[in-house]
């Protein structure tokens, strides 16, 4: 049973310098309670593919053309009433810095129930909402009446995603939502997140660069560079028969431990997105680049099945 | 608590206490006018042109009317103009600022385009104009002096929103379903009030000096209502007589005033760049 399907996903920015295209014609289809972890350098597109999936966009970037259906409904022909009404409470969104994810002026109780009153529910249940959920991430109800200030980096995350799960929403989209924490809180961050998907049965798109975090913890990996597809598998799948040169690359820059060698890493920068290289967007930076990478985009070819690999050596 | 040390902070800044000081001196004189004045403003109070004395400790004019009640009744009109100058200025500058700063896009350009062109007007003379055109009456002259500060407001309060609409909690209320009307109101307005707090007192010592020009040139209230810019003018053809205390008092009270503000203005701004280290 799909909650979301994103059906041929373009969205440019129309910057003053040229036209950049984030994201390429992306498709995906996302299961109840399934986490999908999409992973990519900076300028991979992922981020905007994030915020594409809540409508939201921002000036003078521009969705082109393509379906986001969240329960039926696809987001991008809706009126930005009905936007709002489903931000929040079906699709909600989980920050990277959660250092600025809160308004610095006023206490989290004001602004939780600020956002719940926003959505209909009344006063008495807002704050025994707000209580449980901040039980449910883990924080003890006094930090309802704390500044965001007086809080920890971790504990402004929590509350964060306390607010985005609070009405229950069938999607959660983090983009990269441990990046700025260390790495102890990041993991029981990440203990959160997999313990929500559980519980609330919510499907979660977490956006990240950390391959090693999407094998450990995602159901579904999907590789993006340059905003393209380049591979898209379940993890058990992706992890034992890895097919694109650049998910192969990425892997061996993880460090390893035991490993008496230093990591391999991936010779190049990500492609100005203003003038993507003609053909295959990774071509330029592929050991195994033949002729026609250059000259022709590789197609989706379903390898085997649900593995999906963008590249002309399996063509 | 919190509070009453918060307000112990901005009272023990000398500026604002100065110029708090200042500034209520004249509010109270206003407000107990009747009491404060021995005399009644526009009747002769004794003979003309006499020095200051225990009777008349400042003076009278040549219509022998008391100089000092002049003034404590003229702090009323003053005060009234620039209070509704400034609190339209401040009301209509700051709205507009945050349309604009929040919407972007060709409203934005229009507007920044007007109120620039308004802002290179010198203040001075755009007002004197308006409120020709307007006809000489106190409500008039409040509508041109507020016309004349819009700008300000407007440049500072967009500028600010630029600023905060790029941070994330911004996104994050975006992201939880708020409308835009909450998001400007309920959380960029609070994060530009500081600011606006020094321009908003800063505006008002302007405000004065322009308001006792346009009185000067006899453009706000009819005589014999006491009015300080317009008692100056009326003053300056008996100073080379001898006569130094007509021009004298009124002339001090509009700078004394201005400087009030000018205090508050000037402590304000160290205290919130002193909070910001």
């Amino acid at each position: 049973m799909e909650v979301l399907t994103v059906n041929d996903l373009w969205v440019k920015y129309y910057t003053i310098s040229g036209i950049v295209s984030a994201v390429s014609g992306v498709s995906f289809k996302l299961r109840k309670s399934e986490m999908l972890a999409i992973v990519g350098e900076s300028g991979s597109g992922k981020s905007t593919l994030g915020l594409a999936l809540l409508n939201m966009v921002p000036k003078p970037g521009r969705i082109e053309r393509g379906e986001v259906i969240l329960d039926g409904v696809n987001i991008l022909k809706s009126s930005p009433r009905e936007i709002m009404k489903i931000r929040g409470s079906r699709i909600s969104m989980v920050f990277q810095d959660p250092f600025t994810t809160l308004d610095p002026l006023r206490k989290i109780v004001d602004q939780f129930e600020e956002f719940l009153i926003e959505h209909g529910v009344d006063k008495t249940r807002a704050r025994s909402i707000i209580k449980e959920y901040l039980e449910a991430v883990g924080l003890p109800e006094r930090v309802m009446y704390s500044y965001p200030h007086q809080l920890s980096g971790g504990q402004k995350q929590r509350v964060s995603i306390a607010m985005a799960i609070a009405l229950n929403p069938q999607v959660v989209v983090a983009d990269e939502p441990t990046t700025a924490l260390d790495v102890i809180v990041q993991k029981q961050i990440m203990d959160l997140v997999d313990s929500i998907k559980e519980k609330y049965k919510s499907s979660i798109v977490l956006i990240t660069h950390d391959l090693a975090l999407a094998l450990e913890r995602a159901d579904t990996v999907m590789v993006m560079y340059g905003g393209n597809i380049m591979e898209y598998a379940g993890k058990t799948e992706l992890y034992g028969n890895m097919k694109h040169p650049y998910t192969r690359g990425l892997f061996e820059a993880l460090p390893r431990i035991l490993q008496k060698t230093l990591p391999k890493s991936l010779p190049g920068n990500p492609p100005d997105l203003r003038y993507p290289p003609p053909g295959c967007v990774f071509h330029p930076r592929c050991e195994f680049a033949m002729e026609k990478c250059k000259s022709e985009k590789p197609p989706l070819i379903e390898v085997s099945k649900d593995h999906i690999v963008a590249c002309h050596l399996y063509g | 608590m919190m509070r009453a040390q918060s307000i112990f902070t901005i009272l023990k800044n000398k500026y604002i206490s100065t110029g708090l000081i200042i500034v209520l001196v004249f509010v109270f004189m206003a407000i107990l006018a009747d009491i404060i004045s021995l005399y009644s403003p526009v009747d002769p109070a004794g003979p003309p042109l006499q020095p200051p004395s225990r009777d008349y400790f400042m003076g009278t004019d040549n219509l022998g009317r008391d100089v000092f009640s002049r003034i404590v009744y003229g702090s009323r009109i003053m005060l009234m103009i620039v209070a509704i100058a400034v609190a339209m200025s401040g009301a209509i500058g700051t709205m507009l600022g945050l349309i604009s700063g929040y919407l972007g896009g060709l409203l934005d350009r229009v507007l920044s385009f007007i109120m620039d062109s308004i802002y290179a007007f010198p203040s001075l003379i755009l007002a004197i104009s308006l409120s020709v055109a307007l006809g000489a009456s106190p409500i008039n002259a409040a509508i041109a002096i507020a016309v004349v500060y819009v700008p300000t407001y407007f440049r500072m309060v967009r500028g600010q929103v630029l600023s905060i609409k790029n941070e994330t909690y911004i996104e994050m209320a975006k992201a939880l379903g708020l409308p835009s009307i909450r998001i400007v109101l309920k959380h960029i307005l609070p994060h530009v009030t500081r600011t606006l707090m020094v321009v908003f007192s800063m505006n008002s010592a302007d405000a004065i000096l322009t308001e006792a020009a346009l009185s000067f040139m006899g453009l706000t209230v009819q005589p014999p209502t006491p009015d300080w810019g317009f008692d100056l003018y009326k003053g300056r053809g008996f100073i080379l007589l001898g006569y130094w205390w007509i021009m004298l008092f009124p002339g001090l009270s509009i700078p004394l005033l201005a400087v009030g503000f000018a205090l508050i203005s000037e402590g304000v701004s160290t205290l919130i760049t002193a909070r910001k280290r």
